[in-house]
C-alpha cells in the first residue's frame, strides 16, 4: 500500500492541472470512488479512480499525491481544490444527521451513502450547498472552519462521510476531541489547525492550496497565505489510513497474512 | 469525604495568576475564559458571589500550581484511574498511556461499525478480549419500521451470539417492549442500573455520553467506532491523560434547581469548549447531597463543554446504591490533597436560579425566567440526561403543585424499562400516593411511550415526538443544535424536568418557582 501511495497520481491534485483548476474549478469534482471489494484492504480506504486518466493508481483516502506528479515518496504532500467555509462549533449533527446514521460506514455501499449525505445537517443560512442535488460527492475537498468543529455526538459517522464525500482535510481553529481522534484513527481526514480564524477571510468556492509538509494555507482566490499548525505524528497515520494501516505498516501489529 | 479534601486545597494551593511554573500553558486558557465569560450576558447575575479571599473577577477561575516540585506522587482522580488502568504508579497530565479498559459498551448505531472494524483488523474468527467485559445495548432506533435500523439489532444479536457475550439487552418484540423482559433502553442509564458502573474502574463506549458515568467515580469517556474496533480484540487503548478542572459546588440546592440546572450553569461558564481534552471534577457539599441520578446528570453534559470525562468521588451515597447491583468488587480513588488541578470554580448553589440552554448551543445560557415570553409549542421529557426516575417525579412533582394541565403537547419518554416501571408503580411524595402515570394522565400528557434514546436525536422519521416541523420544544435532553430533533429550523430549549414541566402548564418557558413556591 505504501508502495502505492507514494507513486499514486491523481490529476486533481498535480501541479499541472493546478493552473486549468484556477479557470475551471468545477473540474475538479470530475473523480470518482470505488470502494475496495477486498477483504485485504480496509474498506474505509476507498479507491479513487480519475475520469480523466484511466491509469490512476490509487491512494487512501485522506492522502494526497505529491504535488509533482512523478515525484518520489519524499515529495511534499499537497492538497489543491475549492474550499468549502463554514463557521464555529459545527457539530455532528450538522456534518450528518442522527436519521443517516443506520448506515454501517464499515460497509463499503453504506460508506459512499454516507459520503451523500455530508454536512446536508448545514441550516438552510448555507446558501451554497456542500452536496450539490443530485450529486452524490461534494466539488469542495476543504472544509474550513472556526472554533470546536465536530462538537457533539462521537460518531465516527462525522468523519467518515466528510472522507467518503470527497474531503481531503478539514482546517478549522480548533476541534472538539472525539472528531479529531476519530480522524486520525479512521485516516478519513487531515483534521488541520489554522493559527488564526481563516474562516474569517475565506469564501466558500475559493481556490486554495495546503503544502502540509509547510504548514501552509494558499488562498489563490484572494492571494493571501496562511500558517497553519503543524499536524505531528498524527500525519503518518493518516497517512497510512489509520490506526491499524499505521500500525501494521511500522510493525507495532502483525500484518495481515494474505 | 470530599469536603474534607477540598477544603485545605483551597487555600494552600491558591496562588497568584503569575505565579506559575511548569503550568504556564492554563493561562492563556484562563484569561479567555475570563473574557468570554464576561461577554455573556447572565453570568454575573447567577454566579454565585465569590468567597472574600477569591480575586475581584467572579467568573475567572483560579489556578492551582504544584507547590513544590519535590511532591510527585500527588495525582487527581482522574489520573489515579489512568495510573492504575496503565500500570504505572506516577502519570503527569499529557502522558499517552495504554489503559486497560474494565467494560466496553456499544449500542445499534456504532455498534455495527464497530464489530465490522473488528472482524475486518483482527479476523473473521476473531474472539473479543473478555465476553463478560463487553456490554452491547440496543437503544437508539428500536421502535421503528426503518429496515436498516432493524438490520443493526440483528447484527448485534447474531455478534453477541457468536461472540457469547454474556451482558446483551435483546429486544425482539418491537411491537410491545414488555415482551422483552432482557431490554433495557438507554444505555447510559442502563449501564448504572445493571451494575456495570462501578468506581475506579475505566469504561469506555461507541457514544459521547459515556462521561455519564463518572457519576461513579470512575473514568467514563466516548469513543469512535475504529477506536471500539480495536478495544473489542485488544482490551486496551492508547488515551492522554487529561488535565483536571475542579468545580467546587457549595450550599444548599434550593427545592426549584435539579442537577440540570447546576451543569447548564457550568457549561455557560465556560463555554461549549471550554473543557476540550480536559477532566471535570465536581466536589462540595452539594454534590454530596444529590443522588446517583442527579449526579449523572452532572456527568452526562461534560461532553457539551467539550470535557473528555466528568467525575464525582465515590462516597456512603454511591455504595448503596451499587449495593444490590454489582457482586464485582472496586476499589474507589480520591484526588491527592496537593494533586494540580488547571483551574478551579466555585459556585453557591443556593444562590443560582432555573436555566435554559436557548436554541442552538448548550452554553446559550439564559435564566428561564428572561425567557417567559418564549411561546413554545411542545415539551419533550427523556433520554439520558432527563428521562431517568427521578426526572419524572421531579416532572410529576410540579403538576401536583400545580393542579392544572399541561397547554401544549408533552411527551414523556423513559430512558428505560425500569424508568418505564417507576413511573407505572412508585408514589409521587405530596400527591397521595398517585403514581407518575396517574399524575401525567391528569395533566393531560402523552401516555409515557416505549424506552430509548427516542427522539432526544431526531432518529428515523417515524421517531416517536420526533420534531417533524419548525416547532419550539422545551427538552431535558442535552443538545440544542440545528436539526438535533430533527427538523434544521426547530428551537430547542435545554432545561431541567422541573423547567419542562413548568413550561407544559403554561405553553410558554417558565420558571418553575411559579409553581413550586
Amino acid at each position: 500500500m505504501a508502495v502505492s501511495v507514494s507513486l499514486s497520481q491523481n490529476p486533481s491534485f498535480t501541479s499541472t492541472r493546478r493552473t486549468s483548476y484556477l479557470t475551471s474549478p468545477a473540474s475538479i469534482s470530475q473523480f470518482i470512488k470505488i470502494s475496495s471489494s477486498s477483504n485485504l484492504l480496509k474498506p474505509l480506504m476507498n479507491r479513487t479512480l480519475s475520469l480523466t486518466q484511466r491509469s490512476a493508481s490509487v491512494f487512501p483516502r485522506a492522502t494526497a499525491s505529491p504535488s509533482s506528479s512523478t515525484s518520489s515518496a519524499t515529495s511534499s504532500t499537497t492538497f489543491h481544490g475549492l474550499c468549502y467555509v463554514v463557521r464555529d462549533n459545527i457539530d455532528t449533527d450538522q456534518i450528518i444527521p442522527a436519521e443517516y446514521l443506520t448506515l454501517v460506514p464499515s460497509k463499503s455501499d453504506e460508506y459512499e451513502k454516507l459520503g451523500s449525505y455530508a454536512l446536508i445537517g448545514l441550516p438552510s443560512s448555507y446558501t451554497t450547498r456542500f452536496i450539490e442535488p443530485n450529486e452524490t460527492k461534494t466539488k469542495y475537498s476543504i472544509v474550513i472552519a472556526g472554533d470546536n468543529f465536530g462538537c457533539g455526538s462521537s460518531r465516527e459517522h462525522a468523519p467518515v462521510a466528510l472522507g467518503a464525500s470527497g474531503v481531503a482535510a478539514v482546517v478549522a481553529e480548533s476541534y472538539a476531541r472525539i472528531f479529531f481522534r476519530n480522524s486520525v484513527a479512521t485516516g478519513e481526514v487531515y483534521p488541520l489547525e489554522s493559527e488564526g480564524r481563516i474562516c474569517d477571510e475565506c469564501k466558500t468556492g475559493d481556490v486554495v492550496t495546503i503544502e502540509l509538509d509547510d504548514s501552509l494555507l494558499i488562498n489563490h482566490t484572494t492571494g493571501k497565505e496562511y500558517k497553519l499548525k503543524p499536524i505531528g505524528d498524527a500525519g503518518p497515520v493518516i497517512e497510512a489510513g489509520g490506526i491499524f494501516a499505521y500500525a501494521r505498516k511500522t510493525g507495532m501489529i502483525p500484518s495481515r497474512s494474505a | 469525604m470530599a469536603s474534607s479534601v477540598i477544603a485545605p486545597t483551597s487555600t494552600s494551593f491558591m496562588y497568584s495568576k503569575k505565579g506559575h511554573s511548569d503550568f504556564s500553558s492554563a493561562l492563556p486558557f484562563s484569561t479567555q475564559i475570563c473574557k468570554r465569560a464576561v461577554s455573556k450576558k447572565i453570568c454575573c447575575s447567577v454566579m454565585a458571589p465569590q468567597q472574600s479571599e477569591r480575586k475581584p473577577s467572579t467568573t475567572g477561575p483560579v489556578l492551582y500550581l504544584p507547590l513544590l516540585t519535590g511532591v510527585k506522587t500527588a495525582m487527581t482522580m482522574t489520573e489515579k484511574i489512568f495510573a492504575r488502568a496503565s500500570e504505572k504508579s506516577q502519570l503527569n497530565p499529557g502522558d499517552n498511556v495504554w489503559v486497560n479498559v474494565d467494560i466496553l459498551m456499544t449500542h445499534d448505531v456504532c455498534g455495527p461499525g464497530s464489530i465490522g472494524i473488528f472482524k475486518r483488523e483482527f479476523g473473521e474468527n476473531a474472539q473479543v478480549w473478555d465476553r463478560e467485559k463487553v456490554v452491547i445495548i440496543p437503544d437508539h432506533y428500536i421502535f421503528t419500521s426503518d429496515e436498516r435500523a432493524n438490520r443493526n439489532v440483528d447484527i448485534l444479536r447474531d455478534f453477541c451470539k457468536e461472540q457469547n457475550i454474556k451482558y446483551f439487552y435483546d429486544i425482539k418484540d418491537l411491537g410491545n417492549f414488555k415482551a422483552n423482559p432482557d431490554y433495557k433502553g438507554v444505555c447510559h442509564v442502563a449501564l448504572a442500573q445493571e451494575g456495570h458502573c462501578r468506581p475506579g474502574e475505566v469504561l469506555l463506549g461507541t457514544d459521547s455520553h459515556t462521561c455519564t458515568a463518572g457519576a461513579f467515580g470512575q473514568f467514563a469517556t466516548g469513543i469512535g467506532n475504529t477506536d471500539a474496533g480495536f478495544v473489542l480484540g485488544a482490551g486496551k487503548l492508547l488515551l492522554k491523560v487529561p488535565p483536571t478542572l475542579r468545580f467546587v459546588m457549595d450550599g444548599e440546592m434550593p427545592n426549584y434547581l435539579l442537577a440540570k440546572d447546576l451543569i447548564l450553569q457550568i457549561i455557560g461558564e465556560i463555554t461549549m469548549a471550554g473543557a476540550t481534552y480536559k477532566s471535570m471534577e465536581f466536589v462540595g457539599t452539594t454534590v454530596e447531597s444529590l443522588s446517583m441520578e442527579e449526579r449523572m446528570t452532572l456527568c452526562n453534559m461534560v461532553v457539551e463543554a467539550g470535557g473528555k470525562n466528568g467525575i464525582i468521588p465515590a462516597d456512603s451515597t454511591t455504595y448503596k446504591y451499587l449495593e444490590d447491583k454489582t457482586s464485582v468488587g472496586y476499589e474507589p480513588v480520591y484526588s491527592d490533597k496537593q494533586a494540580r488541578f488547571l483551574s478551579e470554580y466555585r459556585f453557591d448553589v443556593s444562590k443560582l436560579e432555573p436555566l435554559v440552554a436557548k436554541p442552538h448551543s448548550p452554553d446559550n445560557r439564559a435564566l428561564a425566567r428572561e425567557c417567559k415570553d418564549v411561546k413554545i409549542d411542545r415539551v419533550y421529557i427523556g433520554s439520558c440526561t432527563g428521562g431517568k426516575t427521578e426526572d419524572f417525579l421531579a416532572a410529576a412533582k410540579v403538576f401536583v403543585a400545580s393542579g392544572k394541565k399541561v397547554k401544549v403537547p408533552t411527551f414523556l419518554v423513559p430512558a428505560t424499562q425500569r424508568v418505564w416501571m417507576d413511573i407505572y408503580s412508585l408514589p409521587v411524595p405530596g400527591s397521595g400516593g398517585k403514581t407518575c402515570s396517574q399524575i401525567f394522565e391528569e395533566a393531560g400528557c402523552d401516555t409515557p411511550a416505549s424506552p430509548s434514546c427516542g427522539a432526544c436525536l431526531g432518529g428515523p422519521k417515524d421517531t416517536y415526538a420526533r420534531l417533524n416541523e419548525p416547532q419550539v420544544c422545551v427538552s431535558t435532553t442535552n443538545r440544542n443544535f440545528p436539526g438535533r430533533m430533527g427538523h434544521k429550523e426547530g428551537e430547542i430549549y435545554l432545561a431541567s424536568p422541573y423547567t419542562a414541566a413548568a413550561s407544559a402548564l403554561t405553553g410558554y418557558v417558565t420558571d418553575p418557582r411559579e409553581f413550586l413556591q
